[in-house]
């Protein structure tokens, strides 16, 4: 027998004004509007959150972890690729 | 990981203390004349919402869906917030050294004033999620009108409650619609939780001498007036569920305000009270 079961969805929830949407996890519901408030009531019960974002997991496409060396090893110790040698001045706040 | 209910707040009663030190003057608090009218009202809204969040909250763990089971635990706790908060007031105008808590775990079942409606078995998810709506509702245009209620105490807690039943009442009212205008059985599970609890209904309606004596005194609304209200958005809610109003009379079942009880208000008190009696005083 299968059973019907709705379908999965991502969770992103922005933390406060400014800062980017985080992903938090992932939960069921049967449409984008359920969604939201499933994610309402289990992701932001402690005020965790100013903004929901649900998008459905069927419409990521991820990197295959077999590809892993050829995707990420490449860019092992190559330290002048990080922007460590700049000071950022203080009014510049949160990048 | 999704958060758990996080039902032990160690502190609660005293944070409520030091809130209830830190609230406004109110001149309704101390009048003689007013208190039992306005203690027994204030019951009322306490225990409807102490009741209704028991009631809701026996499904934690038994949620249909994770979902639903965490979205239903969120409710039971907000209207045991708002308990705290009636029943704090109820105690504080009693003025006989009694506590919130004391009222809610050490009155017996005949001394509550809640609808009948409220105390009703959950049923399956239908009935629970009808009832719901359909207090929901009421509590809505209720809150509402406290709001501007005369006494200042009294409209800050429904400011504060209103917040939270807003969010009860979208999300209660989409699923009564999701589920009446869902499948073939869904529609008639939801049919059938109207059948069962619509003649429960008509009691959040009927004024009594309690009512009138706080509508006089500015502190409520006239029950009266928010029944149009409540019927028109389940006039509308219903359609859209494509669920039909029954026939049979909506004010069948009344008397739970006077503390006239079903017999299944018993069970609830004997289990929500059992700690309180069998080790009295006992805290976390």
């Amino acid at each position: 027998m299968t059973k019907k079961e709705w379908p999965l969805w991502e969770i992103f929830i922005r933390g406060q004004h400014g800062l980017n949407h985080r992903h938090v996890g992932s939960l069921h519901a049967p449409d984008a509007e359920m969604a939201i408030k499933n994610a309402r009531d289990v992701y932001t019960r402690r005020k965790e959150g100013v903004s929901i974002w649900v998008v459905p997991s069927s419409a990521i496409t991820a990197s295959a972890p077999s590809e892993k060396g050829p995707l990420f090893d490449p860019a092992e110790s190559k330290v002048y690729r990080h922007p460590t040698f700049f000071d950022i001045p203080d009014e510049v706040g949160h990048m | 990981m999704p958060s758990l209910p996080n039902a032990a707040t160690p502190d609660v009663a005293r944070l409520a203390e030091r809130a209830a030190a830190a609230q406004s003057h109110d001149p309704h608090v101390a009048d003689v004349a007013l208190k039992p009218a306005f203690f027994d009202w204030l019951c009322r809204m306490g225990d409807n919402s102490l009741i209704l969040g028991h009631r809701i909250s026996e499904w934690c763990g038994h949620g249909p869906v994770l979902e639903e089971d965490i979205a239903l635990a969120n409710t039971a706790l907000d209207l045991i917030g708002h308990t705290q908060m009636w029943l704090g007031l109820a105690a504080e105008v009693e003025d006989a050294g009694r506590s919130a808590d004391e009222l809610a775990f050490l009155r017996d079942a005949m001394k509550f004033r809640n609808l009948k409606l409220v105390e009703l078995p959950n049923g399956d998810m239908a009935v629970t999620l009808m009832r719901e709506f359909l207090f929901d509702a009421f509590h809505f245009e209720l809150l509402t009108a406290l709001t501007k209620s005369s006494s200042p105490r009294v409209a800050e807690i429904a400011a504060k409650a209103l917040k939270e039943v807003s969010y009860h009442l979208e999300r209660s009212s989409d699923l009564v619609v999701r589920l009446g205008d869902g499948t073939e059985e869904s529609h008639n599970r939801m049919q059938a939780a109207l059948n069962k609890v619509w003649g429960y209904t008509g009691e959040m309606f009927a004024a009594d001498a309690v009512d009138e004596a706080v509508a006089e005194a500015g502190i409520a609304p006239a029950l009266a007036d928010l029944l149009p209200l409540w019927q028109r958005t389940v006039g509308e809610v219903l359609d859209e569920a494509t669920l039909s109003q029954p026939e049979q009379r909506f004010d069948a079942q009344t008397g739970g305000k006077q503390g006239r009880h079903t017999e299944h208000l018993g069970y609830i008190v004997a289990e929500m009270q059992f700690l309180q009696r069998a080790y009295p005083g006992a805290s976390w």
